[in-house]
């Protein structure tokens, strides 16, 4: 053997490939990096991004010789849904369980907020105003306004009140329990501004409380003040982000909601810290059950009249998602985050412009800044003429028409008439953790985690 | 001048304020008393016409609550949220008042001649209130617009968070709340001052004894030099 030869073997000794840390990998990296250089922390919107536990660990049994199946196209299979029984004059009908959840005029443009309004009209369901207050636009368009009574009281007035079919009292929502709004300056143009009597153009934090009332033997007290107001003609929500949904879904009942909404922490919000959006709250499947839980032992849940409603959300896609929702105890759901996206919120044909922004479609999520190219999470007027609201109003109106069906497809197949017929028996899981927190069966067995011994 | 009398003692809440709910046309200039309030809740809430309403008594939580337009007298104390979120109109407390009165408040005027509570005025959105005594911690926090008048002392944490609101206050400040400062009082402001006074029956109360305060504005933005103060 030369010299050479030798040398040539040490230099050929196999490398490893190069290994990224699983603890500290290409994002966590870029996290320390961002933070380092700006010494504050990252703000952005939308939900959570972090895979969790979710419907898609969840399966429909159907039918067979045990059960027995409707025809898909020509046996009934009801979706409607009444919102509002217990104390309102005036329930709410809607045609579908899909509702459009609470969403502001300020965060969202004028233009998407109309298409909204349109799309859930035409699809017989219901949309939902949000922090900073009810827009004419927005009211002409909407045939069912479900109006948020939010702890900053932006915008909020009697007369808007009395013009709502609902009223929502906002406690928290999934992607920030315990938090507050925030909408940055670039958002807080005149209108806005002059809309939450604020300074134009100033980064708005809303509070996270409400400025009166504290506890649920207040919360009693508001909700029979807005009841007095609205002369007791219109349901009452209250909306949670699940955290401990058993104990404040039973203090929402208790304190009088009509309705109550649950919003896992997959929900949207406009704008809020990264570590609030990814770290604090539940994932919405872990929260029906208690929730539903805390209706029945207050007697409270599908009793006739007496009944208090379950609306969900958080991540809902799809009418798989909302025939499993519905099965686990759910009466409705809530889209925001989906209604965007069938507006045209992250579309792959502004590719070129997502770059430019430094991010790609589909991973767009820097809200707050408004600069959002398909003009829906914007209030700069050039961008927001992108979206044309009857448009985008018919394709919101399609998908949820998609959903509706598609959720009847699976109630059929479940053999039930009416989506409110699935139940928690029609579903088994496809993990522990799921079935554990739907608390349906591991698929194949009759082992439920913490109910049924394995 | 017509005047109405309805007593809780023999008549629901429901039905003397769905009563005051009514057309305008039949209740402006109308005089209406509640009798034995006793202080239940949500006592006059969400009036919408030119009508004076004079509860003999004490009046639970949230008190002309939403007013629009109406003149509601208190002769008692008022609890909770007395006067929240009210649009125009005025409301009178003539005995003392509890936590967060008149907040959100976006227009009109709230009077209270004793002390006020905690928070009061909290997230102000426009109104003018005065109070004859002293208040609790934490008023003005976050108000946004209006002015705050107070002619005994301030708790802690005055004006915390404040954005374009006006507190003037006579007595002490036990302490200031994040990005609240003292200020110049103006000509205007003082003019703001003496006509708040004259209308709340204080025309003898001098406006030259009063500081000032509001935002020094330095939390307006997020920055990393405000980390401290969030």
């Amino acid at each position: 053997m030369s010299d050479d030869k030798s040398k040539d073997t040490v230099h050929k000794t196999p490398q490893t490939t190069p290994r990224y840390s699983a603890t500290f990998d290409e994002y966590t990296n870029s996290e320390i990096r961002r933070a380092a250089a700006t010494g504050i922390y990252d703000i952005r919107g939308s939900g959570s991004k972090r895979k969790l536990p979710h419907f898609d660990d969840l399966l429909f049994l159907g039918a067979s010789v045990s059960r027995y199946p409707l025809e898909g196209y020509r046996e009934k299979c009801g979706t409607d849904v009444i919102l509002g029984t217990r104390h309102a004059k005036k329930p709410i009908h809607l045609k579908t369980p899909v509702t459009i959840a609470g969403m502001s005029f300020g965060s969202l443009s004028g233009p998407a907020k109309e298409s909204l309004g349109r799309g859930a009209t035409a699809a017989g369901t219901s949309t939902t105003t949000g922090d900073g207050g009810m827009t004419p636009e927005e009211r002409g368009h909407s045939t069912t306004l479900v109006y948020q009574y939010l702890p900053s009281r932006y915008g909020m007035n009697p007369d808007d009140l009395r013009k709502a079919d609902a009223i929502e009292l906002v406690v928290g929502q999934g992607a920030k329990p315990g938090g507050g709004g925030m909408l940055l300056g670039q958002k807080i143009t005149k209108r806005v501004a002059k809309m939450r009597c604020l300074p134009e153009g100033i980064d708005q934090r809303s509070s996270c409380r409400h400025p009166d009332w504290t506890g649920p033997d207040d919360l009693e007290i508001k909700i029979a003040e807005i009841r007095e107001i609205t002369d007791w003609e219109k349901p009452i929500y209250v909306k949670i982000g699940a955290t401990r949904p058993y104990f404040d879904v039973a203090l929402a009942v208790k304190a009088g909601a009509d309705v109550v909404v649950l919003d896992g922490m997959q929900g949207g919000t406009a704008a809020t810290q990264e570590v609030f959006i990814e770290h604090v709250g539940l994932p919405i499947l872990s929260a029906i059950r208690p929730a539903v839980k805390a209706l029945q032992d207050l007697g409270v849940y599908r009793n006739g009249k007496d009944s208090v409603q379950l609306i969900v959300s958080g991540g809902i896609r799809n009418g798989a998602d909302v025939a499993k929702a519905i099965a686990l105890g759910a009466d409705a759901v809530a889209i925001g985050t989906a209604a965007l996206i069938a507006l045209g919120d992250n579309d792959p044909h502004l590719e070129e412009e997502y770059k430019k922004l430094g991010t790609t479609a589909g991973a767009y999520d820097d809200w707050h800044e408004g600069k959002d190219p398909a003009g829906i999470t914007t209030q700069d007027p050039e961008l927001m003429k992108r979206v044309d609201p009857i448009k985008a109003g018919h394709r919101l109106a399609n998908y949820i028409a998609v959903m509706t069906m598609e959720a009847q497809v699976v109630a059929r197949a479940c053999g039930k008439s009416h989506l409110h017929n699935l139940e928690p028996e029609d579903l088994v899981a496809l993990t522990i953790e799921a079935s554990a927190m739907a608390q349906v069966p591991l698929a194949g067995t009759s082992w439920i985690p913490g109910v049924t011994k394995f | 001048m017509e005047t109405l009398k309805f007593d809780l003692d023999a008549k629901p809440l429901r039905e003397v304020n769905q009563f005051l709910h009514g057309d305008a046309s039949l209740l402006d200039g109308k005089s209406v008393v509640i009798e034995n309030p006793n202080g239940a809740h949500n006592i006059a809430v969400g009036l919408k016409s030119d009508v004076h309403v004079t509860i003999k008594g004490h009046a639970g939580y949230y008190a002309a609550g939403m007013n629009q337009l109406a003149k509601v007298t208190i002769e008692g104390s008022a609890g909770s949220g007395v006067a929240e979120n009210m649009m125009s109109g005025v409301v009178h407390v003539k005995g003392f008042a509890s936590n967060a009165a008149a907040a959100t408040a976006n227009g009109g005027l709230l009077v209270i001649d004793g002390d006020a509570g905690l928070r009061t005025a909290i997230a102000l959105k426009g109104a003018d209130v005065v109070v004859g005594g002293s208040v609790g911690s934490f008023s003005a926090f976050m108000a946004q617009a209006g002015n705050l008048v107070i002619l005994g002392d301030a708790g802690e944490g005055l004006g915390d968070s404040i954005y374009e609101a006006k507190i003037f206050v006579r007595g002490t400040v036990k302490s200031l709340g994040a990005d609240c400062e003292e200020k110049t009082t103006s000509p205007e402001d003082r003019k703001i001052l003496a006509d708040l006074l004259a209308k709340a029956g204080h025309s003898d109360v001098n406006p030259d004894s009063f500081k000032q305060y509001g935002s020094a504005r330095t939390l307006y933005h997020f920055h990393v030099d405000n980390a401290g103060a969030y």
